[in-house]
């Protein structure tokens, strides 16, 4: 049996929001877990996000957005992945201040996991590893 | 002497020690305690009982004295809340300036004394609403600015030279501080009866809020060109707000919040004396910001020891001789990553909880933070709640009736003790990164080589580990109610104001004379390029209605832009 790969993670930070603690214990968390964690940092934009996820080949795009601008820019992001035919590719996740009347909007073009403040890493952790599984074994 | 008769001191100890091996071994034998070590938020190890043997050396004319008089421990006036309490500042600021204005006349309605102004993320990056970065972010999270005219908007009708405003801005602060100034001079207000503060505080971005827009060095300089400036022309305003409250919400401990925070005024201040100003002229303008957590009496000390160790470090190693230049006057906020989505009324509680710890620490001012503020920004509801849980602080539960009241507590002389050496060992460590140059040198390579920001991620992370396997409960997120109070109502965000906002720059922009706005422009690049303080200039710019954007371009053209390190 091979060992297998750890699964590739792109997160970062869109717009201009400068909250960024949430996300560096994300990663932190993440790469302790065995994961291979790429940070691109603040003030991304969507389409260098999905220009470094294709490049990466990515299991996982994470996103963190405390700046209440989540509906454009993950519009943009999902608009970027689709454009680089990415889409279903790497799962798309969503960490921050989302009120709970944006979630359906969101699961509708396409993001796989909205993760509020206060989410648990461990949550995080097996939503991805389950995910990720079972896509594996669809093929 | 220290704060105990030795002798009494001597024999309380002896009591102590009978009791340890009597009454509470033979508690502890038939029954432990539910845990093996008690922590506090900050991860601090909290022991099971102080006495006197806690902090002997504790000298009461030397570490605690009187309030108004050094080192200022126990507060920084002389009658404290029974003269006047601390000023009860909302900050607010959301989508146009005219919809922001609305929102201050109503807390001026409802008890608020002072006014305190949130920007929206491309104000506080320096972009115009313009701007391709700002989209989705104009008048989002605080109110949008893009020229003089705007400031005009956002305090129409609001007597500025009576009531006090606080700009929360740092890299553009010299921007948004001379747009306040060119309106206060069409208004007719004497630059001189200005009261306020402008946050200023450009080293913390690089760690806290991080809503940077300039490098490093380019945005000290901005801070000091507004000190030096307002130093001499704009005299009762205070010209930073230096600010740990940032620090902590990016996850640090209280120990690092007031360790990191005074190694930025300590840049600052030797940035002064650099420009051949005395602390004692620029020294009473300086003030603070910090955070409460839950932690109560942690909380408290950490008030205590910073407004203490500050007083020490003006005066024996800076040299004020002044008092006013060594008091850590500081407003306070209750923190907003204590704020949980899950139960939003529990909120309520911990707001108070904090605003009683800032109130015994000695705030000079205070914001608490709103209940629904895990959700989106705050309704008028959830302000109107923090107004209340001050005044009812305030008013109805005695603890401004007295000064310090938890000073002489074995527990918290002993935190104080505590969180002020930690407090120094961090300062030390900051100014030997600086080769021997003091703190500002030290400040620059610990910015520059991740220090602070790794610091900072680490306890972070350790907070939320804590967390993860509940040695911390939080209601609502590791401690969970069975049927948790449904979401608020919530501020109702209006998509319109980024495209009315967007018209209105664009409608300036056309009316202005474009040759003056160029020309300041100009004379700005000019004068960023070589050593004269910039503020006159960007004064200038202000007057021709040229745009925060233009005007932080000009700044970025001759300093270049910051790109965030992505440690973690």
């Amino acid at each position: 049996m091979t060992t297998p790969k750890p699964a590739k993670i792109i997160l970062a930070k869109l717009g201009l929001d400068g909250h960024d603690r949430g996300v560096k214990v994300i990663a932190k968390a993440l790469e302790k877990a065995g994961m291979d964690v790429v940070y691109m940092g603040m003030r991304v934009t969507p389409e260098q996000v999905a220009d470094r996820a294709q490049e990466e080949n990515a299991d996982v795009i994470g996103v963190s957005l405390l700046s209440g601008a989540h509906k454009p820019l993950m519009a943009k992001l999902m608009k970027a992945v689709e454009e680089r035919e990415m889409r279903g590719e790497a799962l798309i996740l969503l960490g921050g201040t989302v009120p709970d009347a944006d979630r359906e909007s969101l699961a509708e073009i396409g993001v796989d996991g909205v993760f509020p403040v206060g989410s648990s890493l461990r949550d995080i952790e097996a939503f991805i590893t389950e995910r990720l599984s079972a896509r594996e074994e669809r093929g | 002497m220290g704060i105990y008769d030795k002798q009494a001191a001597e024999r309380a100890r002896e009591d102590e020690r009978a009791w340890e091996s009597g009454e509470l071994r033979r508690t502890l034998e038939r029954a432990p305690e539910s845990q093996d070590r008690f922590l506090t938020v900050s991860g601090r190890e909290i022991q099971r009982l102080y006495t006197p043997s806690s902090a002997p050396a504790l000298d009461y004319a030397a570490d605690l004295g009187f309030p108004g008089a050094y080192p200022f421990t126990r507060g920084v006036y002389p009658t404290m809340y029974r003269a006047r309490q601390w000023t009860r500042r909302q900050i607010a600021g959301f989508g146009t300036a005219v919809a922001t204005n609305e929102r201050y006349k109503y807390l001026l309605a409802h008890g608020q004394t002072g006014l305190s102004t949130d920007f929206d993320h491309p104000t506080l990056t320096g972009y115009d609403s313009l701007h391709p970065l700002a989209e989705g972010e104009v008048g989002r999270l605080g109110v949008a600015i893009d020229t003089a005219r705007d400031m005009s908007d956002l305090f129409d009708g609001i007597p500025i030279d009576k009531v006090s405003i606080s700009l929360t801005i740092n890299h553009p602060a010299i921007v948004l501080l001379s747009f306040l100034l060119a309106h206060a001079e069409q208004a007719g207000v004497a630059w001189e009866t200005l009261r306020g503060t402008v946050q200023n505080d450009a080293l913390k971005e690089f760690h806290g809020q991080k809503t940077f827009a300039l490098p490093p060095r380019g945005a000290y300089r901005m801070t000091m060109d507004v000190v030096e400036f307002c130093t001499r022309n704009v005299p009762n305003w205070n010209t930073i707000s230096i600010s740990g409250y940032h620090t902590r919400e990016a996850g640090s401990t209280a120990g690092q919040e007031v360790g990191f925070t005074l190694a930025q005024g300590m840049a600052y201040v030797e940035g002064g004396l650099r420009r051949g100003l005395s602390p004692d002229e620029f020294g009473p303008r300086l003030s603070f910001f910090f955070g409460v957590h839950m932690d109560f009496f942690e909380e408290v000390a950490k008030l205590r020891a910073a407004r203490r160790l500050w007083a020490r470090i003006m005066k024996e190693r800076y040299g004020a001789t002044d008092p006013r230049a060594m008091l850590c006057r500081f407003h306070a906020q209750t923190l907003g990553s204590t704020l949980i989505r899950e139960g939003p009324l529990n909120n309520l509680i911990r707001g108070s909880t904090q605003a009683m710890a800032a109130a015994l620490g000695g705030a000079q001012s205070l914001h608490v933070s709103g209940y629904d503020e895990a959700h989106d920004i705050p309704s008028e509801d959830a302000m109107r709640m923090s107004l209340n849980t001050q005044r009812i602080i305030g008013n109805e539960t005695g603890v401004a009736n007295t000064i310090d009241p938890l000073g002489g507590s074995f527990f918290v002389e002993r935190l104080t003790n505590e969180i002020e050496e930690e407090a120094r060992a961090y300062i030390n460590v900051i100014e030997d990164m600086g080769g021997g140059e003091g703190v500002l040198s030290g400040m620059f390579a610990a910015i520059e080589n991740g220090y602070i920001e790794r610091e900072i991620s680490d306890a972070a992370f350790d907070y939320q580990q804590r967390i993860e396997d509940g040695a911390y409960q939080v209601l609502g997120l590791n401690d969970r109610e069975e049927e948790p109070a449904p979401p608020p109502e919530l501020y109702e965000h209006d998509d319109d104001e980024e495209e009315r906002q967007v018209a209105r720059l664009e409608k300036v922009v056309r009316e202005r004379d474009a040759s003056r706005a160029d020309a300041a422009l100009d004379a700005l690049r000019h004068a960023a390029r070589g050593d004269e303080n910039t503020m006159p200039f960007i004064m200038e710019a202000a007057r021709a209605d040229a745009s925060e954007g233009e005007i932080m371009a000009a700044l970025r053209d001759v300093f270049g832009d910051h790109e965030d390190p992505a440690v973690f």
